[in-house]
């Protein structure tokens, strides 16, 4: 499908999603606690067929966090970006590794890095730092005297 | 640390396979539950080589940050730098000249082969043949002389910037390539003798880890791990950049889905590399290999996304730039971490001679899982 | 016996040629030492990109089993030299750690390239690398370089071999009590 195609198809099945204008792909803001309904429509509808999701990142905005899922179809060769911003003293979102399975270890990694809890995953634990580390390394506010050396 | 458990209640046996190991091709610490020599589940620990650098790279400049990315997935060290800068020049708007994109693809090129080659070398090795091994570095050694005369260096070359190349070709260039290319397509049937067709090395490979088309994507895998299950998953097919889309070759895609699959694809790829370099080392052409552009690059806010196909697979550099001179987050999608989850679906039921012989084809390389 | 004989590696001591053959006198530690230099056994250790080059070393076109290190052992407890070939981060400090513990004496560490001398490109602004590995284990010989050059590493080899016979080693410097 291209942009326009996709973009008015999404507009009718989830109409409360934003769109952003002037991206290189089209991009939508959802409310996080729609994500799970909202994942499962993106992945099972016919015609939109997301199955590979290739990469999962989280971004710190020192006011809040934003989730950017960049998804892609392997049928129809069209690719979605869909963000969801998260509060920063309780960050939350449900998890969507039972829809596309790579999402496991992407989750761990944001929830080790940033401290993102995801509702339901199998198996939340810190993945790169030891299980003991304090802090949540990759945020703007993180402070760590003993072994960052800033230039 | 991690609790020490000997025993699960079921009474099956739980093993390390420590970070320090001559096959985990890096430091990859894996525990196993066994069910005598049967696996029932492989976990994955990782962050034995996590160096913090997305971090690192948010107080570096546009043009410093290109260096760390050498040293994540080194074999494939040309072409994660190319990917960090075409995502600059996406966010920039440069035009590279014609000549620059030529040299660039070459040296990807060149350097796939080598990235294939060691990987050869080091799964026969694994599987329990020692002498493929010394063959694969004997020609992977004519490749590092070729990358040593021009880029400077044999391993990490910082050789590819935003708008180009840093340096022009070594006048020998074109001729120690042909050379290249004349040796190495004896040798490359050479190791279809040794190995391919090897009763024994078949006999290892044959049925062993089995990954379906469903669980490839599912699982995020892309490269040659997904395009043994029959994924079509170029990135050079599907979204070409530079001059690929001039160029003549296949996509290499077997259906099959267990190791010896995987290993055909490579070998595959192989061939197809050497052809690329054939069609474009009589046709570089002339002009500038650099772009004019500022001496401190300011990418304008937003965000940007650049995907190139390594030898490990798909790797994607995403910018979120808010106008300064360093980024604000960089996160680099790593082929290897969504290949690596997919180890545990692959390898349960089987041995652990047969586990050692799916990670060999699944060609990890762990400074670029943890980053 | 001289610390710097860079070409020739003789037989340490004297030769008094006799009827029937000759008699060798000759200091003990010296033999031992000789002998220590011309086979230790490296342990299959690399964490990260310098491991490529290690294994270039071991290739066949710089080929470091002509100086006598010609069996990796995987197992530290039947190695005699650990080469530092990576990055070493928090995390795998203590792996090292228990790695060197396992080794038996005499043993020898060689920090390869830049990450395992001090830190090297991932100094400034990281939180989980050890800015050198000697902050874990002590080191013999260092090496500069990202990564270093195969001959790079054989120059180092050959260093600690002469470090080794001239009895500059931790275990030789025998402090005198007062």
């Amino acid at each position: 499908m291209t942009k326009e195609e996709l973009k008015s198809r999404l507009g009718e099945l989830l109409p409360s999603a934003t769109f952003e204008e002037g991206t290189e792909w089209t991009t939508i803001m959802i409310d996080p606690s729609a994500w799970k309904g909202i994942a499962r429509q993106l992945r099972f509808t016919p015609g939109l067929d997301l199955d590979y999701l290739f990469c999962l990142s989280c971004v710190d905005w020192k006011t809040h966090f934003t989730m950017v899922y960049h998804m892609e179809s392997t049928l129809h060769r069209h690719i979605l970006v869909v963000k969801a911003k998260l509060d920063r003293s309780d960050p939350e979102i449900a998890t969507v590794s039972d829809i596309w399975r790579t999402a496991e270890f992407h989750e761990r990694e944001a929830y080790d890095l940033f401290g993102v809890r995801f509702t339901d995953h199998p198996d939340l634990r810190r993945l790169f730092m030891t299980e003991e580390w304090k802090g949540w390394p990759l945020r703007k506010d993180y402070e760590d005297p003993v072994n960052m050396i800033k230039l | 640390m991690i609790e020490e458990l000997s025993t699960t209640e079921q009474g099956e046996l739980v093993i390390n396979i420590g970070p320090q190991h001559p096959s985990t091709h890096g430091v990859l610490h894996l525990i196993i539950t066994l069910n005598g020599e049967t696996i029932r589940k492989v976990e994955p620990h990782l962050g034995y080589i996590h160096r913090s650098i997305e971090k690192m790279c948010e107080s570096l400049s546009y043009r410093q940050f290109i260096y760390v990315t050498s040293r994540m997935d080194y074999l494939s060290s040309h072409i994660n730098n190319h990917g960090c800068a075409l995502c600059v020049e996406k966010g920039l708007q440069i035009e590279v000249p014609p000549r620059a994109k030529v040299i660039r693809v070459l040296m990807d090129e060149l350097t796939r082969m080598a990235s294939h080659q060691l990987w050869w070398g080091a799964l026969a090795m694994d599987v329990g043949a020692l002498t493929p091994f010394f063959h694969a570095f004997r020609e992977r050694e004519a490749i590092n002389d070729i990358m040593e005369e021009t880029c400077g260096a044999r391993l990490t070359m910082n050789y590819i910037v935003p708008g180009g190349v840093m340096i022009d070709l070594h006048p020998n260039f074109q001729h120690k390539v042909k050379e290249f290319i004349t040796l190495f397509s004896s040798k490359i049937d050479e190791y279809d003798d040794l190995v391919t067709d090897n009763v024994i090395f078949r006999g290892r490979m044959e049925g062993v880890g089995y990954l379906s088309k469903e669980d490839a994507i599912s699982y995020g895998c892309s490269g040659p791990t997904a395009r043994g299950s029959g994924v079509s998953c170029d990135i050079r097919k599907l979204y070409p950049y530079e001059v690929y889309e001039q160029l003549k070759f296949e996509e290499i895609r077997v259906t099959g889905g267990d190791c010896y699959a995987r290993y055909l694809v490579r070998m595959g790829e192989m061939r197809q590399s050497l052809s690329i370099i054939g069609q474009l080392i009589d046709n570089i052409p002339e002009g500038e290999f650099q772009a004019k552009t500022k001496a401190v690059l300011k990418l304008p806010k937003g965000e940007f996304y650049s995907r190139v196909e390594t030898a490990r697979g798909e790797f994607g550099v995403y910018i979120v730039s808010e106008g300064g001179t360093t980024p604000y987050r960089i996160k680099f999608r790593s082929p290897g971490f969504s290949n690596l989850s997919a180890l545990d679906h692959m390898a349960r039921g089987h041995k652990i001679g047969d586990l050692v012989a799916i990670m060999g084809t699944l060609d990890l390389v762990i400074p670029d899982i943890d980053r | 016996m001289d610390v710097g004989n860079k070409t020739a590696d003789p037989f340490p001591g004297e030769v008094h040629p006799t009827a029937g053959g000759g008699i060798v006198v000759s200091k003990l530690d010296e033999i031992i030492n000789w002998a220590r230099s011309n086979s230790l056994w490296p342990l299959v250790f690399g964490t990260s990109c310098c491991a490529i080059e290690m294994m270039s070393t071991a290739g066949a076109k710089y080929d470091w089993s002509r100086f006598g290190f010609e069996v990796a052992r995987a197992t530290p407890r039947q190695a005699d030299v650990i080469v530092i070939a990576g990055t070493i981060v928090n995390k795998m400090a203590p792996v090292l750690k228990r790695l060197y513990d396992q080794m038996a004496d005499p043993k020898y560490v060689i920090a390869m390239g830049a990450c395992a001398t001090s830190g090297g490109p991932f100094f400034y602004n990281t939180y989980s690398v050890v800015k050198g590995a000697d902050h874990v284990i002590p080191v013999d010989v260092y090496i500069a370089g990202c990564p270093p050059r195969p001959e790079a590493l054989l120059h180092a080899l050959i260093t600690l071999q002469e470090k080794i016979r001239s009895g500059a080693t931790r275990e030789q410097i025998k402090v005198e009590k007062p």
